[in-house]
Formats: C-alpha cells, sequence, structure tokens
C-alpha cells in the first residue's frame, strides 16, 4: 500500500480539461444566476399576482428541494416532455437557476433597504418608476450585495461537482475516470481538491476586485 | 394666460387619517418670485412643498403650474406620464440631497437629460459642465458623491435639478443638515438663482437668509398659513401673535445676520 501521486501525471491533461469544464459551468451558471437573481427580485416585488404567485412555487421549488434532485429533473425529467437538453445546458440551467433563487432573496433585501430618498430623487427629476428602478435603486441594491453574492458564487463552484452525474465531464467526473483507470482514489481526489482550491482563490481575487470597484460608489 | 398666476395652490388640504396636516391652504407665486415658507416643524410647511411636484400626494384641493393641474385625477398609465412631464419642469432639493451614490457628479446631472430629453452624450457632457461651473463644482466633475463635502453634494444636487431646465425651484431644508461653516456655499448659490429670476419657494430655518433673498415670506403653524407678506413686514412687524412667538425664539439668530 502507501500512495503514489505519480500516477497523476499522465492524467494532467484530462484534469485539466476538467478544471476548464468547472470553471465555463461556473461562469455560465454565475451570469444566469446573477441576471436571473435581478429579474427574480424584480417579480417578486413589483410583479402582478398572476406573476407573483407562481414565481413564489417555483422559487419554493428551487429552495427547498435538493440541487441533485433538480439536475435530475432537468435533464432527465424534461426528456419525457420532449425536452432533450446537452448535459452541460442542462447543468447550467439547474445551478443557474437555483443559485438566481438565493440571489434574488439576496436582491430583494436590498432593494428595500435602498434610501427612500433615491426613488424620490429620481421621480422628482421625472423619471418613471421603471426607470428609477433599473437606473437608480436596483445598481444600488446590487452594488450592496455583491459581497454575499459572491459567497453564493463560492457555493455555486462548489455545488457545481453535482452535474458530474448527469455526465458533465468536469473536474470531479474527470478524477472519477483516472480513479476507475488507476484505482487511486486518495490521489485523484486529494488533487482535485487542490485544483478546486485553486479556481477558488481565482475566484476570490475577482470578487475583491470587483468590490474594490464598488468602493467609491457608496 | 398673463392674468393667471404662475404656480397657484388651491385649498389644499392633506390629512393622516384623523391628523390634518394642511387645512384649506390657497396662495399663489409670481414668475421670478421667491417665497421663503417658514414655520415650527410640524407645522405642514414640507407636505405644502412635496404636494406642489405631487410627491405628497393631497387629499383635496389643486397646485397649477402656469395653467396645467398638477395634481390630475388621471388613470394610473396616463397620470404617470403626465406626473413625470410636469415634475420634469419642477426642481427639487432635499435636505439629504439624495445625490445618486453609484454615480459620479456628471453622470448625477447627466442622466436624466439623456434619459427622458435623448441629449447625446456630447451635449450632457456640456450641459453638466455649464451647470457645474455654475455651482462651482467644475473641479469635481468625476467624482463620486461619497468623496464630496455636505455643501458640495447640495450644489451638485442644485446642478443635477437645474439640468432639466426647470421653470420653478423646491427647495426643502436644503441646509438644515449641513455644517454651519458648509452653509453659506449653497445660500451663495441659491442667492445666484434668485438674481437670476428663477421662481423659487423654499422651506427654511434660516431667517436671515429668507430676508435677504425672498420677495415674500410664508409663515405657517399647525396646517394653515398665519401670516405672508414682504420679509420687512413680516419680520418686523408681524400681526399675528403665532408669528409673533415663532420669530422671538429665532430672533437672536435673525438679528445677527440682518446685523
Amino acid at each position: 500500500m502507501g500512495l503514489d501521486f505519480s500516477v497523476v501525471p499522465s492524467y494532467a491533461d484530462a484534469l485539466l480539461l476538467g478544471v476548464i469544464w468547472t470553471i465555463a459551468i461556473t461562469v455560465a451558471s454565475a451570469v444566469l444566476s446573477f441576471f436571473g437573481g435581478i429579474l427574480f427580485a424584480v417579480i417578486a416585488l413589483y410583479a402582478p399576482l398572476v406573476l407573483r404567485l407562481p414565481f413564489r412555487f417555483f422559487a419554493w421549488l428551487f429552495m427547498g428541494t435538493p440541487l441533485l434532485l433538480q439536475l435530475f429533473l432537468i435533464y432527465f425529467g424534461l426528456v419525457e416532455l420532449g425536452i432533450d437538453l446537452p448535459a452541460f445546458v442542462a447543468g447550467v440551467i439547474g445551478l443557474g437557476l437555483h443559485f438566481a433563487v438565493y440571489n434574488s432573496e439576496l436582491i430583494q433585501t436590498a432593494i428595500l433597504a435602498v434610501d427612500k430618498g433615491q426613488m424620490e430623487a429620481a421621480r422628482t427629476l421625472g423619471l418613471s418608476r421603471g426607470q428609477a428602478l433599473v437606473r437608480v435603486v436596483i445598481p444600488q441594491a446590487v452594488r450592496d450585495v455583491i459581497p454575499p453574492i459572491g459567497n453564493n458564487m463560492i457555493a455555486l463552484l462548489k455545488d457545481s461537482a453535482l452535474v458530474s452525474v448527469i455526465g458533465v465531464s468536469e473536474l470531479t467526473l474527470s478524477a472519477q475516470l483516472a480513479i476507475g483507470r488507476t484505482y487511486r482514489p486518495f490521489e485523484f481526489y486529494a488533487v482535485a481538491a487542490v485544483l478546486y482550491y485553486v479556481i477558488n482563490l481565482g475566484m476570490e481575487a475577482v470578487l475583491r476586485r470587483i468590490e474594490r470597484r464598488t468602493q467609491l460608489s457608496r | 394666460m398673463t392674468d393667471t398666476p404662475f404656480v397657484q395652490i388651491r385649498h389644499a388640504q392633506k390629512a393622516y387619517g384623523e391628523l390634518e396636516v394642511l387645512k384649506d391652504i390657497s396662495l399663489t407665486v409670481e414668475r421670478g418670485e421667491i417665497v421663503a415658507i417658514i414655520g415650527p416643524s410640524g407645522s405642514g410647511k414640507s407636505t405644502l412643498l412635496r404636494a406642489i411636484n405631487d410627491l405628497d400626494p393631497l387629499t383635496s384641493g389643486e397646485v397649477i403650474l402656469e395653467g396645467v393641474q398638477v395634481n390630475k385625477q388621471l388613470p394610473h398609465r396616463q397620470y404617470e406620464k403626465h406626473i413625470n412631464e410636469m415634475r420634469q419642469q419642477i426642481g427639487m432639493v432635499f435636505q439629504h440631497f439624495n445625490l445618486f451614490p453609484h454615480l459620479t457628479v456628471r453622470e448625477n446631472v447627466t442622466m436624466a437629460p439623456k434619459l427622458l430629453k435623448g441629449l447625446s452624450s456630447a451635449d450632457a457632457d456640456k450641459l453638466a459642465e455649464e451647470q457645474l461651473a455654475h455651482v462651482g463644482m467644475s473641479e469635481r466633475i468625476d467624482y463620486y458623491p461619497s468623496q464630496l463635502s455636505g455643501g458640495q453634494k447640495q450644489r451638485v444636487a442644485i446642478a443635477r435639478a437645474l439640468a432639466m431646465k426647470p421653470k420653478l425651484m423646491l427647495f426643502d431644508e436644503a441646509t438644515s443638515a449641513l455644517d454651519p461653516e458648509l452653509v453659506e456655499e449653497v445660500n451663495l448659490v441659491m442667492k445666484k438663482l434668485a438674481e437670476e429670476h428663477m421662481t423659487m419657494i423654499i422651506v427654511t430655518h434660516e431667517m436671515d437668509f429668507a430676508a435677504s433673498v425672498c420677495d415674500r415670506v410664508i409663515f405657517m403653524d399647525g396646517g394653515v398659513v398665519v401670516e405672508e407678506g414682504p420679509p420687512s413686514v413680516v419680520f418686523q412687524n408681524p400681526t399675528q401673535e403665532r408669528t409673533q412667538n415663532f420669530l422671538r425664539k429665532h430672533l437672536a439668530q435673525y438679528a445677527e445676520g440682518a446685523k
């Protein structure tokens, strides 16, 4: 017995590809969850009841059930309805909508916390309520929740490992495939863990940059 | 049209449930006139000012600007269109400035003209430069509000309102939130506007400013206009006891300012 990391380098290409897919699915889902979060927040706060009620159900579905189940439902379940999505797309939709609901909760609170004088000042200039929301209130709300949204995005990166089960060959699946051939689970899972950590550090650096950029505009 | 007053408030009444904050107020303001509204806190003066652009809608009564009713009763969609058009003509300056913190000084000034009047970026920039020069804020054009002092913020807020070329300016205690040493720079800008014959309605606690700049002073208390007239009359020879009591409390301040 004993650990033997010497088998790892021959799978470097496969692992690197896994890293790239992990980053791709994380970035795509993050973008969807960000804009989806803003849209959901606006629906939750301002849409007429006919839109708000189905949205509530939808939000409950995404917050109250396991993400893994949601991915199964989107990837395998929708096929029965004639919607056959590629694994990557199903993964982005699942992760993106799931985290959009969480982001939306943050953004809703932040919208309500923006000083009332901001809306008043915008309306006084002649902006409509919608214009004031888009130009004045929502940008400030989003700016205020960049740090907690960043935390959600780090959780998203980690949860992206779940899409391995629907066959997206991201980092976790790449490691599993290598393990299948070499029977070296510790080595490959450990290397995968280190790679996740490195991606995480990169993400945190990007988030810190975004936060710093919004520093003056508070 | 020549006989129609510039701004007309007719039978303005406002109640929050049982509490009546404005009791049948009627007054007119002529074009180019500078009117101060003074009175103790809770007298309804800010509520009246905020009713003029329908920010705080009246319970009953009318606000008319150049013969057009501002607070028209219309179906929602039409009302929104109407009020947005009216508000473009009525500038407002708030006690707490309410600058948009996520935008630079320039963007604060250019946003509404670009969005509502379709100005090009170049034209809007030129407009911002003019308006900011007017309030002495040219050097801070690319700063964020968080980098400005209170007095500077308020001057930018005035420039932002002026960029829409309003016919009427409303000031809601524009200097009340400022440190004493920053009041003067804002007062100077307001004096400059007065000299340019901008029509202004100014809710203020500063009696000396009201006395030196305004054509007319309106003293409100308990939701009614108790007394109104030129500052020389209202301040020196108030006829009403409530006015006298109010001024006595503010007299030291006033006497100092008027010398």
